[in-house]
């Protein structure tokens, strides 16, 4: 009882565990694994973690089987999702279920020490909001307006009137990237799908964080703004800080797996 | 089948037995009457002649000249067919008789003879010509008699004559009894009730003959075509039809039949479409998951290594290559689950044109090996269409494929073009909403017509009522009748809510002339039809008005080996391959429904050995 990790690692395969415990060292994180949920709870039990990370298909109970235990058992310890099986609507129901990140097997050395350091940043974070401790630390998280929606953590859409949509980044995925360094972005006329990598940002130790469309269509302005002046980002993610304005695909059916903003005040 | 479980059998043994009966009473009446009148003539015949002797013997019985009577009586005896003639006396004792064993002989008031008269045990005085004679059989074996008794009446010369024997108070002095054979009469009845049976066979044996002929061409030939398509569908022949030319209820069956293995070929091809992309799916899933765990491993190892050699230029060029190339099998994995997930269309804005180039790409090698040249022809400013990437891809790339195979090692030229068309809305357009004159609506989102909600109306034929549920693409007439109507006859539609008609009698069409009915659509005119369901009419003026709808026409032409004319119509459907064991004989079919789905239309044009041409509309404005 009370050991303390950063990092508990959840996959029914032998390699991949050895992988990310190699990665997790480097960057000088300390680690536990399970090979499947049922030993993860016995050590969730036991120590307590900053941050978990579970492949989603796995014999016996699936990664998100495992989320609803956790939220049931009030551990809200972030986890990060990762799988083989890759596929857009995978990457949808992850960040709605909850998870913080989701990142597609096979990933490079650079993906995951990059979700790695924007999952210990968020568990930091959040620690501070709920114990609220130190409560002389200036925390401003801006929660996403009502009427919005966004897809976990990661980006958030609006319906404007002329029957486009604005997109952009959630202030708590800013937050927990901690200085930004560089954006990238597409261009105007590029389609962009809902679950997929819809913009990178590169934060000031070269790390890139990738964050997830919340709704698909058709890119009609980019904001030039942001280009010039990637600061905008954080200081007004809502508003002045939007990405992509675009022509929604189906806006309905995909609204309804996003998170409506108007239960997060 | 056993012999009796047949329908011919059946039918030829009801209709004997009908036969038989008619037959029977009709010979019954025929014969009675016939026998009838032959005895009448008899009876006719005995009665004069009763008369004859009577009157002969009047002279002789005055004078009491016995012996001449007996010898009249017996000379008219001789006639053929007489069986006896005898006088009795008042008191019932023969006097004269043909047969000498019975004079003398006391007959009792019951015999046969005397029993007209004295039927109620009393004398009777007077007895009309017909109560005369009577039919008997002496022994029941032996063939009826007829006999006719002649009262022998006092008359004033037989008191007054000189022999006294009779007094004046008498009234009838004696009996003349004939009895006459009816052997000839009988003998003619049943000549007649021989020739009747004889009747009856043949007529039977002909009606045989003549049902088993109409049965077997009737029904039987029929339902063993029949019966043989169903076993061909069962065994899952699909392409089979029965193709028959009759108009009358078997006929009808059949062309239904016809009809239905369309429709069952047409479901099969939209199932075994979305079991295929399930079972791709679940297989790539599979894979993926499989392939993309020791990736990780590759890829992580791999990438941590590059970190670590950053100061070795050699081994981080070698490192480098291995993050490459596993990052590429990682597209290639990615690939295959995108790929897998093409049965849930994901649509966006494309420019057909890129697409093509996309899928050019992908295979100018194999193009380069069987040294094709490839002609592109792009129409200007053709507008973007709403369609799944991926699946228009895969689209261009089967028909490339089938047309390099098509071309073969020799060589020769794929020609692609794209232009803007507009195709009228007929055939096109859907008729999203449809009320009846009091604004019910007709639309039937439970009962769909290839997935588009139907329009429902209650029709009436003769004395049958049913619905019939219209196909809701203005112009295409794959209705579904729930309803028995002769297709060339005006059919009685009305709304199902409200039974307002939806005939206008006065509004005939201009094609066959019958009465139309019409559908209101709501701030969009009225649609138009013709209430005769084989005349393929309709019109909607205000979308006809509107003008034409906007669609991109693809073009793919190629100069290989052609498509037989007679398998023009079956290449779209699922395992038809012309390629034998190389192909699946899937490519085609897949293609129809990604087109399908995203409501466009593909058809082919083929000269043998010269040219085929596939040519794809989709719609521009569709969503």
């Amino acid at each position: 009882m009370n050991k303390k990790y950063d990092i508990l690692v959840i996959d029914d395969e032998e390699v991949i565990i050895n992988a990310i415990n190699m990665i997790a060292k480097f960057n000088e994180y300390t680690t536990a694994s399970a090979k499947n949920p049922t030993e993860a709870l016995n050590l969730l039990n036991e120590s307590t973690f900053n941050l978990i990370i579970t492949d989603i298909m796995m014999p016996k109970m699936d990664g998100f089987q495992f989320l609803e235990i956790l939220k049931q058992k009030k551990i809200k310890t972030p986890m990060i999702m990762t799988t083989g099986y890759s596929t857009l609507e995978n990457a949808v129901k992850a960040l709605n279920y909850g998870a913080i990140a989701f990142i597609p097997k096979p990933f490079t050395f650079e993906e995951l020490t990059s979700v790695f350091k924007r999952g210990i940043e968020y568990s930091k974070i959040s620690n501070k909001l709920f114990s609220r401790r130190i409560s002389e630390d200036l925390l401003s998280i801006i929660p996403c307006p009502p009427k919005y929606y966004r897809l976990g953590f990661d980006s958030w859409m609006n319906e404007e009137f002329e029957g486009t949509v604005k997109i952009g980044v959630t202030d708590l995925f800013l937050n927990s990237i901690g200085s930004l360094g560089s954006i990238d972005l597409m261009s105007v006329d590029e389609n962009i799908y809902q679950g997929n990598t819809a913009l990178k940002i590169v934060d000031s130790n070269e790390y890139i964080h990738q964050v997830l469309s919340p709704i698909s269509g058709k890119i009609v302005s980019v904001n030039q703004k942001i280009l010039e002046n990637i600061n905008l980002l954080a200081k007004d993610p809502y508003f002045e800080g939007w990405i992509y304005k675009i022509i929604p695909f189906s806006l309905i059916s995909e609204t309804n797996n996003l998170t409506t903003c108007s239960l997060d005040i | 089948m056993k012999i009796f479980e047949k329908i011919g059998t059946r039918l030829i043994l009801t209709v004997s037995f009908t036969v038989i009966v008619i037959i029977s009473v009709f010979a019954y009446f025929n014969i009675k009457s016939h026998s009838d009148n032959l005895i009448s003539e008899v009876e006719r015949h005995a009665n004069q002649l009763s008369e004859t002797v009577k009157n002969t013997m009047q002279f002789d019985m005055l004078l009491n000249n016995r012996e001449h009577i007996a010898r009249v009586i017996k000379t008219v005896a001789k006639e053929e067919g007489i069986k006896y003639i005898r006088i009795l006396n008042k008191k019932g004792e023969i006097i004269y008789s043909t047969d000498s064993t019975q004079l003398g002989l006391m007959l009792d008031k019951k015999a046969e003879s005397c029993y007209a008269c004295h039927s109620e045990n009393e004398p009777l005085q007077k007895l009309s010509i017909i109560e005369r004679t009577r039919i008997f059989k002496l022994h029941s074996d032996s063939s009826s008699t007829l006999g006719v008794i002649n009262p022998i009446y006092n008359e004033q010369s037989c008191w007054s004559a000189d022999c006294h024997a009779h007094t004046s108070e008498q009234t009838v002095l004696g009996v003349l009894d004939i009895t006459v054979n009816l052997k000839e009469v009988e003998r003619l009845t049943n000549n007649s009730k021989m020739d009747v049976a004889l009747f009856a066979i043949i007529s039977i044996i002909v009606i045989a003959i003549i049902l088993r002929i109409l049965v077997n061409i009737l029904i039987q030939k029929p339902v063993r075509e029949l019966l043989q398509a169903t076993n061909y569908v069962a065994v899952g022949n699909l392409s089979h039809r029965i193709n028959s030319s009759r108009k009358d209820e078997i006929g009808q069956l059949s062309d239904s039949f016809d009809n239905m293995i369309v429709k069952l070929s047409e479901a099969r091809m939209q199932l075994f479409q979305s079991d295929k992309m399930a079972s791709i799916g679940r297989l790539a899933a599979g894979v993926a998951h499989e392939i993309n765990n020791p990736l990780t491993g590759v890829l992580t190892y791999s990438s941590f290594l590059l970190k670590r050699v950053k100061n070795n230029p050699e081994m981080k060029a070698d490192l480098e290559v291995i993050v490459r190339e596993t990052k590429r099998s990682r597209e290639i994995v990615k690939g295959l689950l995108d790929f897998s997930r093409q049965s849930t269309p994901k649509k966006g804005s494309i420019e057909i044109a890129e697409v093509i180039d996309n899928t050019i790409a992908v295979i100018s090698n194999q193009l380069k090996i069987n040294h094709i040249t490839l002609e592109k022809n792009y129409g200007k400013n053709i507008p973007q269409i709403m369609a799944d990437f991926n699946q228009i891809q895969q689209v261009f790339l089967n028909l490339i494929i089938n047309s390099i195979d098509a071309i073969g090692k020799t060589g020769g030229t794929i020609s692609i073009s794209t232009k803007e068309i507009f195709l009228s809305p007929y055939g096109t357009f859907q008729i999203r909403t449809a009320t009846c004159q009091n604004g019910h609506s007709l639309m039937d989102e439970k009962h769909k017509i290839d997935g588009l909600p139907s329009i429902k109306l209650k029709a009436k034929y003769a004395k049958n009522e049913g619905f019939i549920h219209l196909n809701p693409i203005y112009g295409n007439h794959q209705h579904h009748y729930g309803i028995q109507f002769k297709e060339d006859e005006i059919i009685h539609l009305f709304c199902p809510q409200c039974g307002v008609t939806l005939v206008d009698e006065n509004k005939t069409t201009p094609t066959c002339g019958a009465p139309i009915y019409y559908l209101t659509i709501p701030d969009n005119g009225k649609v138009e039809g013709c209430t005769k369901f084989n005349c393929n009419w309709q019109r909607w003026d205000v979308v006809d008005s509107a003008g034409d709808i906007k669609f991109v026409e693809i073009k793919l032409s190629d100069t290989g080996s052609g498509i037989e004319p007679k398998y023009l119509s079956k290449i779209f459907e699922p395992f038809y391959s012309t390629k034998g064991q190389k192909g699946t004989g899937l490519g085609l079919s897949v293609i129809w429904g990604i087109i399908n789905n995203h409501k466009g239309k593909i058809s082919v044009d083929s000269t043998l050995n010269e040219e085929t041409t596939f040519t794809i509309h989709l719609p521009v404005g569709y969503e």
